[in-house]
Order: C-alpha cells, then sequence, then structure tokens
C-alpha cells in the first residue's frame, strides 16, 4: 500500500515531563516519529510541555508547542494550526489518553482531524480491562481471573470468591500507578481505595496473583494490510509480581523452549490482529515456570520502554516503522535501513545477549521504601549488550554508577546465614546481590529459587560469577594466568575488580591484559546475526579476536554519553549530547557517541556516525579510545558521568576537548575555588571544610546557623541539608559519615536570598550570556526544584552588571572554553557565587529555546576551535526575549512512598515543563499546570501549616486566598494569628489532637490545596511529613515554600484559565535573533 | 579438551570440545534460530552437515524427550559459541552435552561463531573438520576436507519400511525424504490417516494404498542427486493432489523440467519473510535449505511462483497449473520456527477434499 495522500499535516503528542514510568523513551520515539514524516515531506506539529527534549526542536518539528498537555490546548493548537491528522501512539500514555479524549469528544471529527494508526475502537479494546478480557475470550487467549469494579466493596467480595493474594490494576494509568499486591482484606481496603481515586475512570481490576511465573513480553508490530512480525521477545529476570519497568530484563528470553518460545509469539501475533493495532504493541505474558499454562497480563496498544528497549536490543527501529505504518505503507514496503537492503518485514535475530537493569532513586531517597512491585520505582535503565549473559549483565551493573562492579559487596557480609535468608525474601533493588551471597554461601539453586522464583538458569549464571570472583581471591599477580584473566574478561569482569582481588591495582591488570593481548573486539548489531552484510554503525566489546568495528582516517570526535536517567541528571543531557553531535557534524567531524542508555535518542545508531553502547567507565571508554584513536574526547554535555572521565581520560593522554581538567578541578576543589574568588574579589556564602563532628560544630557556631552542611564533589544536591542548630549538624554529620569520606565536609552559611542562575558559553576570551534565570523559590531549595523564570522579573540593573561582571570574571579566570554553569545568591542586595560548573547544566536545552540560540552546538564548536565572534549573536547578556518562560518542576512522589515532598537543597524533581506567555503570570500558570497542579476552585479549603519564621509572610498570602473566596484552615498557633489579622480562618486540630483533625479534612475532600514549610523538632517533623504525604496520596497539591504559594496566588488572581492563553509556537524565539 | 576446527579455505578456529571425542567432517553451515536447537539436530535435512548455530548461548532448556524430529541426530558436528551445562526447563531431562555424547556427535564451543558466520557469509558454505585430536595437524586434514561430498544422504536418513499410522480422516502419503516428525504431526492433527514410504517406495506402492493426497517431504542433500524419487513424482504428478514441503519443492520443480541451483550459504533461521504472491500478505518463515528452484527453469504456463523470498527473491514456492499440485521451499510445519504458516496444511486438506469430491 502506497502512503496515504490526504496526510500532509500532522499533529504529534509529545509524553509530558520525565516522570516515574514515562521517560526520554517517548522523546526518542517522538523523535523518530517526526523524522520519519518530515521524510516523507510531511509537515508536522509538536505538543510537549518539556523543554529538555530534542522532539522540541525546531529542527525535529516543523511547529514546536511547548505548552500543558490538557486536552483545552492541545484544542486551541489544533484550531489555530489545523493539522489534518494525529499521530496518538508514540507520545505514551500521556499523549494516547490525550487523543482518546478529543477524539471521544467528537472534537477531531468536528476539525476534520484523522487519527493515524491504530483505530481508537482497537485502542479502548486493548486498554480498557473488560473489553479486553471479552476479546481475549473469543479469541481463545487465557486471561488471569479477574474482575472490574468501581467501588471497595465489590473488590472485597471477588477477592473472596477468588482468595488472596489478589492483585489490584487500576485503569488508564501510567507505570501501574496505584496498584499493588494485597494479601488480605486491610490491604486491599488501602491498595483498592488508592487506584480507585487515581483511575481516570474510578475503575480498578482485581485479579488473582500469578506472581512468581515468568513473565515474558513480546514485541510485535502489525500494518494495515494485516502483516504481522514480532521485533523481539524478552524475559523478565524477577518473575510476575514486579513491575516489568522495575525488573531486570533480559533479550531474548533464555529459558523458554523453542514450543514456549513459539506458543507465546503466535498467541501475539494472533492477539495483534484480533485487536486490529496498526503500528507497534507491547504483550506481557505470564508463564507458567512447570507447565504451558500461561496468560496474557497485558497490552499496551503504542510504543512503549519496551519498544525502546526491544529497538536498542535489536536495531530494529519501532517508532520509525510504526510511523510509517501509520501513514500508510505496509511492512514490506519499508526498507530495514540497518541493512539498507531487506524489508522492515522480518523478525530480528540476536547473535548476543541484552542486559537491562533499571536505575533506582534509592541513593537519592534514602528514607524511601525499597520494596518492588506492580507500581514502577525506577527513573531510568542501562542496557549492556555482549555475547555472554554474565558479561551483559557485569557491564550493565557497573553502568548504574552505584560504585558497585560485581556481585560481591558488604551489603550482607555480616549477616548470618539465617539473617540472610530472611532477607532473601525482600523483593527489592538489592535482591541481585543478596541472591549472589547466598550463592557464595552455597546456598542451594533450589532453595534460592523456591523464595525467590527466579529461574534456576539465571541463578547459575549468577553463581558463575561468584565462582569468578572466588578462584580470583585465590589469585595473586604472579598466580593469575592469561587464560584466568581472558575467562574474567570474557564474563565481563573490568579491570578494578580483578585487580582488588588479585591485590594489584587496575593498571597492574590493564598492562598484563595488554601485554598479553587481550583487548576488547568490537562487534556490530545487525537485526540479523550476521547473515546480510549490515551497514549499521552500532557496536558492543566482547572479548574476541575479530574486529568488526574499523576504525575511518576521518578527524573524528567521541562525544560522552550521560548515562541512566536519574534524579539530578535527566533527559536534558541527552539533548545536549545530541546536540553537540549535531554541531560537529556541521564541521565535518566524524562523531562517535558512547552511551548505555536505550531510552534516548543519542543512543539511535543514526544520530552519530558510530555509537558504542558500551558502560561509561575509565576503562570501557579507553579501550574504545585506543581502537578509534578520536581527534579527542568531549565530555561537557554528559552531565556528571561524563564529567567524572575527564580526569581518568586526561591521564592517559587523551585530548579534552573544551575547558581543561585542571580548569574544571580549580571549579570543584573547594579551597582552589576559594583562592579564585579571592583573587578575583568575587564574595561567596562564608564557609570551612570539616572532617569530624567537633569540627563541623565549630564551624557552624562561628559561621552563625542557618549552614549549609554537604559533602564535596557531588551531584544534584546530594546529601545536603540546612541544619538550624547543633543537633541538625550533629545528624547530618552521623549520616554523611556512615559512607567513608575521601574529601572533605563542608560547612557554609546559609543565606536564604535569591537565587539566580547563568549558562554561558565562552570562547576563552569572549563571553556571551544567553539568558539570566531567577528562581522563584529563595535558596535553599535546589535549583533544579526551583520553579526558574526567564528573562529575570525583579533584578535591579545593578544586579544584573554585577552579574554580568562575575560571570565573565569568572569565566576567564577559569579558561572556559565552552559552557559554564554558575548559581549566584542575591542577599542583602549584594551577589554571592554558590556554584560553578564548567560544563552543560540541566537549563541549557530550556534556555536555548527561549532566547534561538543554539548553546550546545556553538559550545561545541568552539571547543573545537571557532569563536564567539563566528557567530551572529554578539557577547555578553543577550537581548532578553518579550516572552517570558518559566520553568516548572515535577515530581514523581505518587510512586514513592515514605518520601518526604518538602524541598530543600536536595534535588527530587524528575523532570519539568516550560510555560511560556506573554508575562510571568500566564507563563507561571501554565507551567503549573503543565506540571499537572490542580488549581483549588474559589470556595474550596486551603490548609495552612507554616514554621514560625514564616508568619510574618503569611499575612498577605491568606489574606489573598481569602479575598478570592477560600476557606482558609490552620491549626491552632497559625490559626489565632491570621485571625488576628483580621483573616478569617476556621482553626483545625494537629494529628496529635484527636478527631477530627487536619487529615480527616484531606481526607474528607473539604482541603483542595495544602500550603505547608517543614518545621523542625520531631513531632511537627513527623506531622508535616504525615499531611505532605497525605496531600501526595490524595493528590491535593501540596506547596512546601511560601515563594511557591505566592505564585500560585498570583495565578488565581488573574481568574484566567490556561485554554484562555495564547498558545505560543517556538517560532517567536527564532525571529527574535540578532536585529 | 580442546577442539578444532577446520575450514576448507584454511581457516583454523580453537574451541573447547563438546560432545564425542573424535573427528568428523562436513559441510559446515550456520543457523540463526534463537531457539530450536533439538529440532535442528534432529532434522534430518541436516545429514552431513555441521551445523553451527549463530545464537550465542545454547542449550538452556536442555533436551527434552518430545522435541525431537527424528529418530535421532543427523548433524556431523555442532558448533556454538557457549554450552549451557546447567539447563533449566520444565521438560529438561538431559543436558545438550549428554545428548551429543550419547548420539556420538563431535562439537566444539567457545569460538567466535560471529567471525565464523562472516567467512560463511563472505565464501559461501564450505567443508570443514571438527576434530579433539590434542595432536590435530591441519596439513593432515586438508585434502580429505576438500574432496568431501554428501553422497545419497536420503537413502541414509529415509525409513526402510512403510509405517502407517491411522486416523479418522483424509488418507494420506507422505514421502519420507528424511520427514520432519511435525509434518507427519500436523497431517496427524488434522485427523488424516498417514502412511509414510520410504524414499525408495515406487510410485505403484504410493498408490496402491489409494491416498487423497501424497506429502513429499524435506530431505538432505542436491535435489539432482534424487533421480529415482524424480522420477517417480513424474508418475504421481496429475494422480493425486500433491503439497511439497523443501527438498519435496526442489523435486517437484526438477519433476517438471526446472533447474536447482546452490545458494551460496543457504536459508536456515526462523525468521525470514516470504510474501505468499496470491495474498499479497508476507509471512515470517522457518527454513533450511541450501539448494533453490531456479525460477526462470519453469514453463510459466505450468507453474506459477506462489511465494518469494523478502531478502534476496528466490523462489519459495510455486503452483502447478496442469496438476492440484502445490510446493513451497519452506517449512509450514515450523519446529522449530514461526507457526504462521501451518494454514498450508489447511490448503491441502481443502485440496484433497475438493478432488476426492470431484473424483
Amino acid at each position: 500500500m502506497p502512503r496515504r495522500q490526504d496526510v500532509k499535516r500532522v499533529l504529534v503528542i509529545g509524553s509530558g515531563p520525565i516522570i516515574i514510568g514515562q521517560a526520554a523513551e517517548f522523546d526518542y520515539a517522538g523523535t523518530q516519529a517526526c523524522r520519519a514524516l518530515k521524510e516523507e515531506g510531511i509537515e508536522t506539529i509538536l505538543v510537549n510541555s518539556n523543554p529538555a527534549t530534542i522532539m522540541t526542536d525546531t529542527e525535529i518539528a516543523s511547529k514546536v508547542y511547548i505548552e500543558p498537555l490538557t486536552v483545552d490546548v492541545v484544542k486551541n493548537i489544533i484550531r489555530k494550526e489545523r493539522p489534518d491528522s494525529i499521530l496518538p501512539t508514540l507520545g505514551g500514555q500521556t499523549g494516547l489518553n490525550l487523543a482518546m479524549e478529543l477524539a471521544e469528544s467528537g472534537f477531531l471529527d468536528e476539525m476534520g482531524v484523522k487519527l493515524l494508526g491504530t483505530a481508537v475502537e482497537a485502542i479502548k479494546m486493548a486498554e480498557d480491562r473488560e473489553e479486553f478480557k471479552n476479546t481475549m475470550l473469543r479469541i481463545g487467549e487465557p486471561c488471569i481471573p479477574s474482575k472490574i469494579v468501581y467501588n471497595l466493596e465489590d473488590a472485597l467480595a471477588f477477592a473472596e470468591s477468588i482468595g488472596y493474594p489478589v492483585v489490584v490494576r487500576p485503569a488508564y494509568t501510567l507505570g501501574g500507578t496505584g496498584g499493588g499486591i494485597a494479601h488480605d482484606p486491610e490491604e486491599l481496603k488501602e491498595i483498592g481505595a488508592n487506584g480507585l481515586r487515581l483511575s481516570r475512570v474510578h475503575q480498578v481490576l482485581i485479579e488473582k496473583c500469578v506472581a512468581g511465573w515468568k513473565e515474558i513480553e513480546y514485541e510485535v508490530i502489525r500494518d494495515g494490510k494485516g502483516n504481522v512480525i514480532t521485533v523481539c521477545n524478552m524475559e523478565n529476570i524477577d518473575p510476575v509480581g514486579v513491575h516489568t519497568g522495575d525488573s531486570i530484563v533480559v533479550a531474548p528470553s533464555q529459558t523458554l523452549s523453542q514450543r514456549e518460545y513459539q506458543m507465546l509469539r503466535s498467541a501475539s501475533l494472533k492477539i495483534i490482529s484480533a485487536l486490529g493495532i496498526e503500528g507497534g504493541c507491547n504483550i506481557q505474558f505470564a508463564l507458567h515456570p512447570d507447565s504451558y499454562e500461561y496468560a496474557v497480563i497485558e497490552v499496551n496498544p503504542r510504543v512503549s520502554r519496551s519498544s525502546a528497549l526491544a529497538s536498542k536490543a535489536t536495531g530494529y527501529p519501532i517508532a520509525k516503522v510504526a510511523t510509517k505504518i501509520a501513514i500508510g505503507y505496509s511492512l514490506d514496503e519499508i526498507k530495514n535501513a540497518v541493512t539498507g537492503k531487506t524489508y522492515a518485514c522480518f523478525e530480528p535475530t540476536l547473535d548476543y545477549v541484552v542486559v537491562k537493569i533499571p536505575k533506582w532513586p534509592f541513593d537519592k531517597f534514602v528514607k524511601a521504601k525499597r520494596t518492588l512491585g506492580t507500581q514502577m520505582k525506577a527513573t531510568g535503565e542501562v542496557m549492556a549488550i555482549s555475547n555472554s549473559f554474565e558479561a551483559a549483565l557485569m557491564k550493565a551493573i557497573r553502568s548504574l554508577e552505584l560504585g558497585i562492579r560485581t556481585l560481591e559487596t558488604p551489603l550482607c557480609k555480616d549477616m548470618d546465614d539465617d539473617a540472610l535468608r530472611e532477607k532473601l525474601k525482600n523483593v527489592d533493588d538489592n535482591r541481585l546481590l543478596v541472591v549472589a551471597e547466598c550463592l557464595r554461601r552455597g546456598f542451594s539453586l533450589d532453595e534460592i529459587f523456591e523464595v525467590t522464583k527466579i529461574d534456576r538458569w539465571f541463578l547459575s549464571k549468577f553463581r558463575n560469577i561468584v565462582a569468578m570472583e572466588e578462584k580470583l581471591k585465590t589469585l595473586t599477580m604472579d598466580t593469575l594466568t592469561d587464560e584466568v584473566l581472558l575467562d574474567a574478561k570474557k564474563m565481563g569482569f573490568p579491570d578494578d575488580v580483578i585487580a582488588k582481588y588479585v591485590k594489584a591495582t587496575s593498571k597492574d591488570i590493564r598492562k598484563r591484559r595488554h601485554k598479553a593481548g587481550i583487548r576488547p573486539a568490537f562487534k556490530m548489531v545487525d537485526t540479523c546475526a550476521a547473515e546480510f552484510e549490515a551497514q549499521t554503525p552500532y557496536y558492543y566489546s566482547t572479548y574476541d579476536k575479530i574486529t568488526e568495528s574499523i576504525p575511518t582516517r576521518n578527524k573524528k570526535v567521541v562525544v560522552l554519553g550521560s548515562g541512566p536517567i536519574r534524579i539530578g541528571q535527566g533527559i536534558e543531557f541527552d539533548y545536549c549530547s545530541v546536540h553537540s553531535v549535531w554541531g560537529l557534524k556541521e564541521l565535518g567531524y566524524e562523531t562517535i557517541i558512547i552511551n548505555n542508555n536505550p531510552e534516548t535518542v543519542s543512543t539511535d545508531f543514526d544520530t552519530s556516525d558510530r555509537l558504542y553502547f558500551e558502560p561509561l567507565t575509565p576503562e570501557d571508554v579507553m579501550e574504545i579510545i585506543d581502537h578509534e584513536q578520536p581527534d579527542g574526547v568531549i565530555a561537557q554535555f554528559g552531565g556528571q558521568t561524563a564529567i567524572k572521565l575527564t580526569n581518568p581520560l586526561a591521564n592517559e593522554g587523551v585530548h579534552i576537548f573544551g575547558t581543561k581538567a585542571e580548569d574544571v578541578d580549580a571549579a570543584e576543589d573547594r579551597e582552589r575555588f576559594d583562592e579564585l574568588l579571592e583573587r578575583l574579589g568575587i564574595p561567596r556564602p562564608k564557609g570551612f571544610t570539616v572532617f569530624t563532628l567537633e569540627e563541623a560544630l565549630e564551624a557552624a557556631n562561628k559561621l552563625g546557623y542557618p549552614v549549609l552542611v554537604r559533602p564535596s564533589y557531588v551531584l544534584g544536591g546530594k546529601g545536603m541539608e540546612i541544619a538550624y542548630n547543633d543537633n541538625d549538624v550533629t545528624e547530618f554529620m552521623e549520616i554523611i559519615c556512615r559512607e567513608e569520606q575521601e574529601h572533605p565536609i563542608l560547612i557554609d552559611k546559609y543565606m536564604m536570598g535569591k537565587e539566580i542562575e547563568v549558562d554561558a558559553i565562552c570562547d576563552g576570551k569572549d563571553i556571551l550570556i544567553p539568558g539570566i534565570m531567577e528562581h522563584l523559590e529563595r535558596a535553599g531549595v535546589h535549583s533544579g526544584d526551583s520553579i526558574s523564570m526567564y528573562p529575570p522579573q525583579s533584578l535591579s540593573f545593578k544586579t544584573r552588571n554585577t552579574i554580568i561582571e562575575y560571570t565573565e570574571k569568572l569565566a576567564r579566570a577559569l579558561n572556559v572554553v565552552g559552557m559554564v554553569n554558575i548559581q549566584f545568591v542575591l542577599f542583602n542586595d549584594q551577589v554571592y557565587v554558590i556554584e560553578v560548573n564548567p560544563r552543560s547544566s540541566r537549563t541549557v536545552p530550556y534556555i536555548s529555546k527561549v532566547t534561538g540560540i543554539p548553546m550546545v552546538r556553538m559550545a561545541t564548536q568552539i571547543m573545537m576551535g571557532k569563536k564567539l565572534s563566528d557567530f551572529p549573536y554578539g557577547t555578553g547578556l543577550y537581548k532578553a526575549s518579550e516572552y517570558v518562560a518559566v520553568k516548572v518542576p515535577v515530581f514523581s512522589f505518587e510512586k514513592l512512598h515514605d518520601v518526604d515532598t518538602s524541598l530543600g537543597p536536595e534535588m527530587k524533581s524528575t523532570g519539568e515543563v516550560l510555560g511560556i506567555a506573554k508575562n510571568v503570570h500566564e507563563a507561571t500558570l501554565k507551567g503549573l499546570v503543565a506540571a499537572g497542579m490542580k488549581f483549588p476552585e474559589p470556595g474550596s479549603g486551603i490548609l495552612f501549616t507554616v514554621r514560625d519564621t514564616d508568619k510574618p509572610e503569611l499575612v498577605d498570602l491568606a489574606d489573598g486566598f481569602e479575598r478570592l473566596g477560600y476557606k482558609l484552615y490552620a491549626t491552632g498557633k497559625t490559626a489565632n494569628y491570621l485571625n488576628r489579622h483580621a483573616i478569617a480562618t476556621n482553626a483545625v486540630r494537629k494529628i496529635n489532637e484527636g478527631s477530627p483533625n487536619l487529615i480527616d479534612l484531606m481526607e474528607s475532600g473539604e482541603i483542595k490545596m495544602v500550603i505547608n514549610t517543614p518545621t523542625r523538632g520531631r513531632n511537627s517533623e513527623r506531622d508535616g511529613f504525615q499531611i505532605r504525604r497525605k496531600a501526595v496520596e490524595r493528590s491535593i497539591p501540596c506547596l512546601t515554600s511560601i515563594d511557591t504559594a505566592y505564585a500560585v496566588l498570583r495565578c488565581l488572581q488573574m481568574g484566567k484559565k490556561p485554554a484562555e492563553l495564547d498558545v505560543i509556537s517556538l517560532d517567536v524565539f527564532e525571529n527574535n535573533s540578532h536585529d | 579438551m580442546k577442539a578444532f576446527l577446520l575450514l576448507d579455505d584454511g581457516t583454523l578456529f580453537e574451541g573447547k570440545a563438546i560432545g564425542a571425542t573424535g573427528s568428523s567432517v562436513g559441510e559446515i553451515v550456520f543457523n540463526t534460530g534463537m531457539t530450536g536447537y533439538q529440532e535442528i539436530l534432529t532434522d534430518p535435512s541436516y545429514a552431513g552437515q555441521i551445523v553451527t548455530m549463530t545464537y550465542p548461548l545454547i542449550g538452556n532448556y536442555g533436551i527434552n524427550d518430545d522435541d525431537n524430529e527424528s529418530r535421532k541426530p543427523w548433524v556431523k558436528g555442532f558448533i556454538v559459541r557457549e554450552l549451557c551445562d546447567e539447563p533449566s526447563n520444565w521438560r529438561s531431562k538431559r543436558t545438550l552435552n549428554d545428548f551429543l555424547v550419547e548420539h556420538n556427535i563431535v562439537g566444539l564451543q567457545g569460538i567466535d561463531t560471529r567471525a565464523l558466520t562472516r567467512i560463511l557469509r563472505e565464501k559461501g558454505t564450505m567443508n570443514s573438520v571438527i576434530s579433539t585430536d590434542p595432536n590435530f595437524n591441519p596439513d593432515d586434514w586438508k585434502a580429505a576436507i576438500h574432496e568431501y561430498t554428501i553422497v545419497k544422504p536420503v537413502d541414509e536418513v529415509t525409513i526402510k519400511e512403510p509405517i502407517h499410522i491411522e486416523g479418522t480422516g483424509l488418507k494420506v502419503a507422505l514421502m519420507d525424504y528424511g520427514t520432519k516428525a511435525n509434518i507427519v504431526h500436523s497431517l496427524i492433527e488434522r485427523n488424516c490417516d498417514v502412511t509414510i514410504f520410504p524414499a525408495t517406495a515406487t510410485a505403484e506402492e504410493v498408490l496402491s494404498v489409494n491416498p487423497d493426497g501424497i506429502v513429499l517431504s524435506n530431505g538432505p542433500g542436491d535435489p539432482k542427486d534424487c533421480e529415482f524419487q524424480i522420477q517417480v513424482i513424474k508418475q504421481l504428478l496429475g494422480k493425486k493432489p500433491i503439497f511439497g514441503v523443501c527438498l519435496g519443492h526442489q523435486l517437484t520443480a526438477l519433476a517438471h523440467g526446472g533447474e536447482t541451483t546452490k545458494l551460496k550459504y543457504g536459508h536456515r533461521g526462523c525468521n525470514h519473510p516470504v510474501k505468499d504472491l496470491k495474498q499479497g500478505r508476507t509471512y515470517i518463515t522457518s527454513q533450511n535449505h541450501g539448494y533453490v528452484v531456479v525460477a526462470e527453469s519453469l514453463d510459466p504456463s505450468i507453474a506459477e511462483i506462489s511465494h518469494i523470498n523478502m531478502n534476496d527473491g528466490t523462489v519459495e514456492g510455486i503452483r502447478y497449473l496442469d496438476t492440484p499440485t502445490f510446493t513451497v521451499q519452506f517449512h509450514p510445519e515450523a519446529s522449530p520456527g514461526p507457526e504462521d504458516n501451518r494454514y498450508l496444511f489447511d490448503n491441502f486438506i481443502k485440496t484433497m477434499e475438493a478432488h476426492k469430491g470431484g473424483s
């Protein structure tokens, strides 16, 4: 079938901010979709609220709208742009839900907009539990006994009839939000009620629990002609019971016999055909470990996280093919981009093993419950490829950057066997390491299987790794033979682990290895197991002799990627890596990307000239560099992951483009940095470096409270806390010192002023500041968690000039070539420097978009020798836009139990959105709506519980809300305070004051917004925590800073709905340039 | 223990021995299926060949009692990157290594199978030897490798006496040129009464059971070697509906005066797209063949190409216009491989029914 001629202008909906359950994979899918449409000469209109994405680049789509993803806003865009079609299945659940709502409301028909790809009915059939079950019943595919319920009573009754445990699955939520396994009626009451509330249609499925069965997924594609193929299958190492996004996954399946493999493959084909899906689809099965019995768990009628993984695991571009299908092509008409010869209508076959491990945020949220279940908790993932399972697993483990390099950790070394047995029962992120310890102690595979239900095949492979560890322990450099060394390398052991075991240095091991000719070979991912010649420059390492990656003689540069998405290092760094590659290509360089995150655009095989899918460790990267012999490496754009590699690579004599390693160090090393500031006459908050508690207390008292306590060399404000008294300092020091500290701990005077941030480009001489950002919240909230405004709204001319002056001085003094990010605090009208990062920051994508300056490309080209004067943007502070852009952070608190939602110096957000409008209030409104804030309607209740120091500022705030007609509630002291100021406030009981108290009021639905600033002290801390968690549970907006509350008030005072505001395409910023 | 693989082009691989000890010469081919090693080992079409698996981890689910495609393995040798000695599957009865030892099959593991595959892709299928001889000297083997030919392998793999499997449905005569068990099973599943004939059976013998249709099975070797079988097919054509699979497909083409030729490195795997030209749809097929029917060699007035391979455009199926005969190059019985093409057995049943009613 040729392509549809009636498709000329397509609206593509993105997936919004990065949250747990919806990460970079949809930027990858959406970007691929837009490119696939562009290839066909089709215009694309893109809408996404997430500015850190590549899909929102004006090169990717014809028109880009960074606007809230709500039905009303998208309607406005459709009215303005008049697309003829909409592509709904590439923007994750968010995009799909939005498209479905638009279709169901009749709006699309009214506007003459076609829905491309899978039909509405088919999507409903797959997504609606009841319809899906009936369809499966009709085609004879088994489902798990289940029932849809709309209330708790029915849930309890059905659970009684099928027996506990039961699984609760809310309809139309992403990442299984609000679901869980209930083992008894009490648990069901809690999980069920939560699920009902979170479901868009107030519908949950109660289902027989098949926990412990194998969980197998198939990625299937079908075209309009009925051609159907499977791209690959995947086996979850963690059996059913752990969300697939939280499972360690291997592709292809390892423990299925041919018959089981084909049985489930045939079922997949039957299902996708019965549903009538046109495009990609993911089908999950539960397979009984001891029989042919299986059940269909779920079908996702769209591209998904798994399809991104399958694409990277096989080289098959699922999103691209799904897009071509949506515009009318059939699979046998679409060329296989990998071979360039064959067609997309085939099934990839692998001659390697792929392992994916989730990246969980538990290193950031130390108090979070680490248990894994049906609700996803991971923020990102890593993937590794090798030709043995052991090596793929070992590569994936070190790609996680957790400081874990092998299966042996101190984690449960001290436990006796009984305690270990008990620990083995925990299903959490540490399970793999606990299993390894059990294997080390000789527990049988059967025993471990009985507890974990992890297939014995995987257990036996883990045991191989443990056995190698134990073997190495018995050796020294002298007794380590080349043969054992090669075996260890083939199993994926890094040099430093081998070194540790044989009591040598990793340098020793490397020398030995190189002398013995034990070097990695680089094999190609070609979709066909070498059956056909392929063109894909997509490689992975193995310890073989024959290398397929033949380096060219071109001038070339390695761009280091940023690894898995995590809190503090998100999709924005992938944006930067990709743009850096584009910048290099413009200059005629061959580009090489090294990265290990399967969700990203950077790991698409046609982004760079050559892609190495490898861990980002000094050893792995050095081997690639030795092989490729590039002119140098760019490390500024891959976040901390890449920066950390700067020194090791530079020490090996690798040329690092841009700012030199020693200058980077001058900014990171506390003492050298202080000296520099002194020399430049730039003030910074006073501070000390300490090692012990005594020193810390002395320093804190010398500075005067409050003080900021943090370990040096951290990312994302990890382990940073504000201390108000000696007790706090003692507590924080204890926590920090629990882990051995190589570097000193910093104690700084905490200045509660206005935070200001700058991203600048420097060519060693001149400096361009594309824009200044002003934070809405006062210092103390991590810059990644604060609302940030561009251009600044309240800075005096003098302050602005001081900031420009300091930026220029610092950039020159640090010999910055490329990007630099500087954070300032304005306190008592004086500008202080808090931090300088001589690299790309997370704000770069958004500032690039709202200034129209291609910052990363420029910075890259400057690193390669160009000057600022070669570009048309001038120097100094760039002319500010007429529009205001407000960045609002987005959190994933509902996925993470036991995490405090109050904001502080430690970053907690997983993503961000941008609101763009003509003035700051409108932009803030758009931003907050895009971030998912549900503004309370006048007449509803607002609860205030604030710390004493915030009370003076509370008066105007409360007054503002009262005037708008809100009912105010506050606890005793605060209520009195407000009433005294003639603001009518209802007093409510605190938690320990009996019922009904404020929690009851929140439960009842009376309270629609909470303004809670964290108070210190044991009881109030606990109360505050409970209030904030309750707010998350009940989806009540909870503001933990007075500044944020004021911003919300200003939005409400406008009296406008987001849909009443103009939608603004990014063109307005492009036109802004150099006039 | 060390083992060696020497190719006819002189390439030498050193790996670790698996299976039986000794030396074995054979034609080396690669299969790209990720599962299905038990079916592959016991598929008689591999007689005379050394099979290398491109998927690196083989033996993961062991060997079970149900998945043999014939009474024993026929390969001359088996090469894997990594043999699993601790298989895990509920049906597993023994390890792959035990199975190889039991059937005296020499093999090796631990070599770069991808590098080997690329050699075969570039230079084509060639002869080779696997040896576990610790004093292996390549020079001693060069001649033996070079001269090796697979002689009349069909005679070796076929059954010696007819076998009758009673059924309530249509009567089918199955010519066993090295049939896979799942062809038999696919017929039984459709209630057929099946008589399996040795490849040496004459047309009279076959027709003596008065079948409603005849299935020509898959089998090993060069189709042109099967002169006797081609003659028999000539006599059977038009007498009864005929369905040919793989070798059966090639022999039918030869019986019609067509030509077959050897592919550079064959099609062996579970992911080959084949277009059914009549339906306009593409199906993923299971394949195992080194020879192919030359499209232009057939008279278009009597033979219509019904299926083509989407990768290289080669002939994958023929419908004959003068007799109720259709044949396919791929394996509709799967095992191993996708089950997407089982509809062809249904088509054959329909053809038989139509002709039964008509005659």
